[in-house]
């Protein structure tokens, strides 16, 4: 958002397209109050349902359009669990296809111009990394009791270095849900920011061609983005799963 | 955004403009409305997923896996049923050859049998014409050794007349036949 | 005073996007480099791929970060 002030410069409010408002009137916003967040995660709530279950809804051998989307991504992400994490890892399938599904609807949701996008809150992607290492940790001690701390000492390692490899081991693993989390909510930030400087740019109309051509640019990198990141945010998913069920190397 | 209300009650993260105030992702006052809304929206979808989404599709996918299955089971059987239908036409034009191999050589044996009838049929009928010519002949020369013999007696009777002698049959008789024998 | 001081210093962690961008390219790279060797060993580490993209990325989105906490939060 730039508007030229008064004074000539160019002004810059690139993250006021994440600024949480209400839906209705303008009151504070409390934990409770329906806001623009609420919108656009009931919109991907709904295009999910609209997908997987109103596409589905023929159970058809030979899938329509809708139907075989559903499909392909529930091959994609069943292979995935299946491939990363081993075969006693699909019982968890639901939870990842949830999150996948979220952050990859969210996300494009997020593209569609005037639209918010809740996965570059770093609160939501928190909770969601925070959730997964959670989850994962106490998976972890329940399937492996003690024997889950066995990831940190790698007893391959020479024997004076092992302390060490654990203390490193033991400050990676918590580091893994910040980073989990700030990857996500960064790329899709960085991305919306971005276009939002291009189009500040757009304002000059000296440089608005080459602010326009860089706006169609990043958008299409940000439709990559957009897809890697939902990818990536779910294969480490798979990834810190399979470190909680097989934690021996 | 530039259509925001300039009332500053919106909060304590928004300026009179409308504008952000440092990060709107680090803004305390919007964070619990974000977790609570996301951990809905995160409960729908999993029990929409794991309650009709993934089971539905889960069983068209193996549904369809159990049909392609089958039907290359049943493409399997019809394949094994083509080959035994080949085999046993196979078989079948074998047997017609045979047969009909069998009954060119049968035909063959009655013509040959004919023919070899008919052939001894004709060479019985050859030889009887042989023997019946062989009869006439043999008549023939007999009656053309009388005829000689008649001659040569009468012309001996008359050659013994004319040298003045004369012979009785009797003599002349047996020295023609004495003559013809040697 | 301190604000330009921020922004200095903004501009100086915007430097570890591009840090993050070589470690992109040298992932992205190697990557290449070996499918084009053994082609057939490549689709099975895709995934390995995009966990070292996203290792290598995250990095460049902290600098992003504390470039962007620079700029607007402090």
């Amino acid at each position: 958002m730039a508007e030229e002030k008064a004074e000539g410069g160019l002004v810059f409010h690139p993250l006021d397209q994440f600024i949480v408002k209400p839906l209705f009137g303008d009151g504070p916003v409390a934990w409770y109050t329906p806001t623009n967040v609420t919108l656009w995660m009931g919109i991907a709530l709904l295009a999910i349902i609209a997908v997987f279950v109103l596409g589905s809804r023929g159970r058809a051998i030979i899938p329509t359009r809708l139907q075989s989307i559903g499909e392909l991504i529930y091959g994609f992400i069943y292979k995935m669990v299946e491939d990363v994490t081993g075969k006693d890892g699909v019982k968890y399938f639901p939870y990842i296809m949830t999150l996948f599904l979220f952050i990859l609807f969210a996300n494009y949701l997020a593209l569609i111009p005037m639209s918010y996008s809740p996965t570059s809150m770093i609160a939501v992607t928190a909770v969601l990394g925070f959730g997964v290492f959670i989850c994962v940790t106490i998976l972890g001690f329940v399937k492996n009791g003690a024997s889950f701390l066995s990831l940190f000492w790698m007893s391959d390692a020479p024997l004076i270095l092992r302390p060490i490899i654990a203390i490193i081991e033991v400050i990676s693993y918590f580091v893994r849900p910040v980073s989990h989390s700030i990857r996500l909510a960064g790329n899709i930030m960085a991305g919306h920011a971005v276009l939002k400087v291009f189009a500040g740019f757009a304002a000059l109309t000296l440089v608005s061609p080459v602010a326009i051509f860089g706006i169609v640019a990043i958008y299409g990198l940000e439709v990559l983005v957009a897809g890697i990141q939902a990818y990536v945010f779910t294969i480490l998913t798979c990834v810190y799963l399979k470190d909680a069920l097989h934690p021996h190397h | 955004m530039a259509t925001e209300t300039t009332e500053a009650a919106v909060g304590a993260c928004v300026d009179a403009g409308g504008s952000a105030l440092g990060m709107p992702q680090l803004c305390a006052d919007w964070m619990p409305n974000q977790i609570f809304w996301l951990v809905i929206t995160l409960i729908a979808i999993y029990f929409v997923m794991s309650r009709i989404a993934l089971p539905r599709i889960g069983a068209v996918l193996a549904e369809r896996s159990g049909t392609i299955t089958n039907d290359i089971a049943a493409a399997e059987e019809l394949k094994t049923k083509a080959a035994e239908a080949e085999a046993a036409y196979d078989k079948a034009l074998l047997d017609a050859r045979a047969e009909a191999n069998k009954i060119v050589a049968e035909a063959k044996a009655e013509i040959q049998a004919e023919l070899d009838v008919e052939l001894q049929k004709a060479d019985a009928e050859i030889a009887a014409k042989t023997a019946e010519s062989e009869a006439a002949i043999a008549e023939i020369r007999d009656s053309a050794k009388q005829n000689v013999v008649a001659v040569a007696k009468d012309t001996a009777k008359e050659l013994v007349a004319a040298m003045g002698g004369s012979a009785d049959a009797k003599t002349i008789t047996a020295a023609v036949n004495a003559r013809m024998k040697g | 005073m301190e604000g330009e001081l921020a922004h200095i210093g903004a501009g100086l962690a915007a430097i570890g996007s591009g840090a993050a961008a070589i470690g992109v390219g040298t992932v992205a790279g190697n990557y290449l480099a070996g499918a084009l060797r053994n082609p057939s060993a490549a689709a099975g580490q895709t995934a390995t791929l995009f966990i070292g993209l996203a290792f290598a990325e995250a990095l460049g989105i902290f600098a992003f970060l504390v470039s962007l906490l620079l700029m607007f939060a402090v």
